[in-house]
C-alpha cells in the first residue's frame, strides 16, 4: 500500500500543456472513476487548477502505480501523447509524496507563495472524490492532515498576511489610511488592466462606492454595470474627486492628467480628510508634486512593486517556517501510516495476546500450586487454545485483505479492537468556508510584477 | 500597604513600558500579550493603591499632588485598556504605558504632603479631579496626534517599516484625536470652573491671575479654537495632530505651574 503522486505544475509545464490536462468540474466524476477503475489503483484523488494537475494514489506496488497515472493522465487528452507528457510530469512515492502535497497545500508550492486559493481547491478536489467514493482510508487521512497542517501554517506563520501582488499592495495601503473601507468611495480614473484588478481587490474587501469615468462614457458605462458602480462624465472627475478617498488613476495619456493645484483643491473641499492616490499608469498620470499636499497619500507603480518586493522577501522567510512545519507534521503522519501495515500488526497481535495469557496464567496458577506439573500443563494448555482461536479469524482476516482495498481499515481496526498502541486520533476538525475554486486574478494576470518562470513563456487571462 | 502597592505599581509599569517599546521594534505578537499583561496587573495594583490611600486619609485633606498625578496615570491605563480591548490595537500602549510611567514617576518624586491648593474648600477634590479627568482627553489626544505624526510621515516617505506595519490606520488615530478632545474638553471646562468658584469662597475672585490660572485659561481657550477649528474649517488630520501636540505642552506647563506654587506655599 502506497501513497505516490504523479502531475505538473507551472514549475513543470507551460500553460499549453497545464490546460489540456485541467479537468473541469463537470467532468470530475468521470474522471475519478475513471483513474481507480486501473488495476491496482486503490485510491485515487485529482486536484486540477490553473497552475497544476496532479493525481494522488494509493497504489500496490510504486511502479506500476506510475505507469497506470501516466496512462490516465494521457487518456485525459485525445491529443496529448505520453511522448509530449513525460518530460513535464514530476513522481513521488510515500513520504515524498505526503511532503508534496503537504506543501501544495500550505502554499510553498504556489506561484505565489502563500497565496490562499489552493487550499480550497484541494478542499473541493477532496469533496469531489469523497463524493465520488474513489478515496479510502489512507487518502482521507492523509488528505485532511494536509488541510490542517495548511492551517497550521496560515495561523502559526505570516506568510499569507502579505501582500504580494500589486494590486493587493493597493489594498493593504488603502487600510493604512482607512479603517473602515466600507464607507470609503473609490474613483477609477481610465480603466487599465492593472486598475481595474485593484478595483476588483478593493470592492472585494468591501470599499462602500466605485465611481467610474473614462473618456468613452459608453466604457465608464459597461465598467459601472460590470463593478456595480456608477459612471461620471470624463469632464467632471476632476470635481467629483473630493468626494472619492481613493482614486485609482490608469489611462494611455502621456501627460499628467491630475496636477497638485487639483489635489490640494479635492482636499481643501474633503475639510483635510485623507485621500489615498494611486496612480497605477506609466507613464505617471498624477503630478508627483503632490507629495506635498498634505493629507493627499500618493503612491505609484513603483512604490507599489517596491512594497510587493519587499513583501515577498519577507514571506519567503515565513516559507521556511512553514517548511519545518511540513517536515514535522509528514513524521507524524508516516508513524500513523507505518501502523497499518500488516506483518507488524500481526507480531503485535500476537504479542499482545501472549502477554494477557501469560500475566492471567501466573494470577491463576499462583492459587493452584497445590496442582501437580501435569495438570498446570493442561491450564496453560487451556489458557493457550482459547487466546490462539480468540486471534486466529483475526490473523487470517488481515492476511487475506491485506491487498483488498479495505486492507488498511482492517488493519486500523484489528489495532483498536485489541489495542495494540495508540495511533493518532483521526482528524476530524469541521472545515468551514471554501474559497472561490475559479482562477482569481491575482495568480495569473500581474505579468507586471510576476517573473513568469523561463519554462511559462506565456499565460492567460482567466 | 498605599506605599508598597504604588512601588510594586511603578515596578510593573516601568517593566511594561520597556516591554512595550521593545515590542515597538519587534516582529513579536507574543511581546505585545505579555506587555498587556503586565500592564492589567500593574493597574490592578495601581488601583489597589489608591483604593488603601483613599481609605488611610481623611476627606477634608485636600488631594496632594502627589496624588493627582498617580490618579492622572491610573485613568490613563484605564482609557488604554478600554481602547486596546475594544479596538485591539496593542501600539498604542507603547505610546500611553511610558507616559503613564513618567506621570507615576513624578508622582512619587513629590513627597505626597505637598497639596494641589491649599485647603480652602471642602469640594476641592471635584476640581481636581475633573481638570485631571480633562488632562487624560488630552494625553490620549496627544498620543493619538503623535501616532498619527509617526504615520502620515512613514506614508509620505513611503517608508514601510515595522513601526509602519503596527500603527493603525490615520483615519482611526485622527477619530481617537477627536473623541479624546471632545470629552476632555467639558471635563476640563468643568475643571476650571469649579476652580473658579472654590477661589471665589476663598480668596473672594474668580481668577487671581496667578501662571497656574493663566496657563490653565490659555490651555482652555487653545483647545477652544482647536475643536472649534475641527468642527467648522475642517482642522482635521495633519493640522489636528499638530496642535493637540502642542496644546498638550501647555497643559504640561500648567501642571508644572501648580507644582512649583505648591512647593513655595509649603516651604
Amino acid at each position: 500500500m502506497h501513497l505516490i503522486v504523479v502531475g505538473l505544475s507551472h514549475k513543470t509545464a507551460p500553460v499549453e500543456i497545464r490546460e489540456k490536462l485541467a479537468v473541469p468540474e463537470s467532468r470530475m466524476g468521470e474522471a475519478l472513476n475513471r483513474l481507480t477503475s486501473y488495476s491496482g489503483v486503490k485510491e485515487g484523488l485529482l486536484l486540477s487548477t490553473c497552475n497544476r494537475v496532479e493525481v494522488y494514489s494509493v497504489v500496490d506496488d510504486i511502479d506500476q502505480g506510475y505507469g497506470r497515472i501516466q496512462e490516465f493522465l494521457a487518456d485525459t487528452h485525445l491529443s496529448l501523447s505520453s511522448e509530449q507528457l513525460t518530460p513535464h510530469l514530476y513522481w513521488h512515492a510515500g513520504d515524498r509524496a505526503i511532503t508534496h502535497l503537504f506543501r501544495v497545500a500550505a502554499s510553498l508550492d504556489s506561484m505565489i507563495v502563500g497565496e490562499s486559493q489552493i487550499l480550497g481547491q484541494l478542499k473541493d478536489a477532496f469533496e469531489s472524490a469523497l463524493s465520488h467514493k474513489t478515496t479510502g482510508l489512507i487518502m482521507n487521512k492523509v488528505v485532511k492532515k494536509a488541510i490542517s497542517v495548511a492551517k497550521r501554517v496560515r495561523t502559526e506563520t505570516k506568510i499569507a498576511e502579505m501582500a504580494v501582488s500589486v494590486s493587493y499592495a493597493a489594498v493593504e495601503l488603502a487600510k493604512k489610511i482607512f479603517s473602515d473601507l466600507g464607507h470609503r468611495t473609490v474613483l477609477l480614473v481610465g480603466a487599465g488592466e492593472m486598475a481595474k484588478l485593484a478595483a476588483r481587490h478593493l470592492i472585494a474587501q468591501g470599499v462602500g462606492q466605485v465611481r467610474i469615468t473614462t473618456r468613452t462614457p459608453q466604457h465608464a458605462q459597461d465598467l459601472a454595470e460590470k463593478f456595480g458602480g456608477t459612471a461620471v462624465p470624463f469632464e467632471q472627475y476632476k470635481d467629483d474627486m473630493a468626494s472619492a478617498d481613493i482614486v485609482l488613476v490608469s489611462t494611455g495619456a502621456s501627460h499628467y492628467l491630475i496636477s497638485a493645484d487639483d489635489v490640494q483643491r479635492a482636499v481643501t473641499a474633503r475639510m483635510n480628510r485623507p485621500m489615498f492616490l494611486i496612480d497605477i499608469s506609466v507613464p505617471r498620470n498624477i503630478d508627483p508634486a503632490v507629495r506635498h499636499v498634505d493629507n493627499a497619500f500618493l503612491f505609484d507603480i513603483d512604490d507599489l512593486k517596491q512594497r510587493v518586493e519587499k513583501n515577498r522577501a519577507e514571506r519567503l522567510q515565513e516559507a521556511d517556517k512553514a517548511e519545518q512545519m511540513v517536515v514535522e507534521e509528514v513524521g507524524v503522519l508516516l508513524e500513523w501510516m507505518k501502523s497499518l501495515e500488516v506483518t507488524p500488526t500481526i507480531v503485535a497481535l500476537k504479542q499482545r495476546a501472549d502477554e494477557i495469557k501469560r500475566s492471567e496464567l501466573d494470577k491463576t496458577l499462583g492459587r493452584l500450586a497445590h496442582l501437580p506439573a501435569q495438570d498446570r500443563e493442561l491450564v496453560e494448555g487451556l489458557a493457550s487454545s482459547i487466546v490462539n482461536k480468540m486471534i486466529h479469524g483475526t490473523m487470517v482476516t488481515l492476511k487475506s485483505e491485506v491487498n483488498s482495498s479495505s486492507g488498511a481499515a482492517f488493519v486500523e481496526a484489528a489495532r483498536r479492537f485489541f489495542s495494540l498502541e495508540a495511533a493518532p486520533p483521526p482528524d476530524t476538525r469541521g472545515e468551514s468556508a471554501v474559497e472561490q475554486s475559479s482562477c482569481l486574478a491575482h495568480e495569473t494576470s500581474e505579468p507586471l510584477i510576476e517573473q513568469a518562470p523561463s519554462r511559462t513563456p506565456s499565460r492567460k487571462q482567466p | 500597604m498605599a506605599v508598597v502597592c504604588f512601588m510594586v505599581t511603578m515596578g510593573l509599569y516601568f517593566v511594561a513600558t520597556i516591554s512595550f517599546l521593545a515590542y515597538l521594534l519587534r516582529r513579536s505578537e507574543a511581546l505585545s500579550k505579555v506587555s498587556l499583561a503586565i500592564t492589567a496587573a500593574g493597574f490592578v495594583m495601581h488601583t489597589l493603591a489608591l483604593v488603601a490611600r483613599m481609605v488611610g486619609s481623611s476627606a477634608a485633606a485636600p488631594p496632594s499632588v502627589h496624588e493627582a498625578l498617580s490618579f492622572f496615570s491610573w485613568m490613563l491605563i484605564l482609557v488604554f485598556l478600554a481602547v486596546e480591548f475594544r479596538h485591539r490595537i496593542h501600539v498604542l500602549g507603547s505610546f500611553i504605558v511610558p507616559l503613564a510611567l513618567v506621570s507615576l514617576i513624578s508622582a512619587a518624586a513629590l513627597p505626597d504632603t505637598v497639596p494641589t491648593l491649599q485647603p480652602m474648600f471642602r469640594t476641592l477634590w471635584l476640581h481636581v479631579t475633573l481638570s485631571m479627568l480633562g488632562t487624560v482627553g488630552f494625553a490620549v489626544a496627544f498620543v493619538a496626534g503623535v501616532m498619527y505624526l509617526i504615520q502620515d510621515r512613514l506614508l509620505k516617505s513611503k517608508r514601510f517599516n515595522v513601526l509602519y506595519a503596527k500603527l493603525p490606520a490615520l483615519d482611526f488615530l485622527d477619530h481617537l484625536n477627536q473623541q479624546s478632545i471632545i470629552l476632555g474638553f467639558p471635563l476640563l471646562t468643568l475643571g476650571i470652573i469649579t476652580g473658579a468658584i472654590s477661589a471665589e469662597f476663598a480668596k473672594g475672585a474668580y481668577v487671581s491671575w496667578n501662571p497656574e490660572q493663566t496657563w490653565a485659561l490659555v490651555t482652555w481657550l487653545f483647545y477652544f479654537v482647536v475643536l472649534l477649528g475641527r468642527l467648522t474649517v475642517g482642522w482635521r488630520a495633519k493640522r489636528a495632530a499638530y496642535l493637540t501636540v502642542i496644546g498638550f505642552a501647555g497643559v504640561i506647563l500648567t501642571l508644572i505651574g501648580v507644582v512649583l506654587k505648591s512647593y513655595g506655599t509649603v516651604s
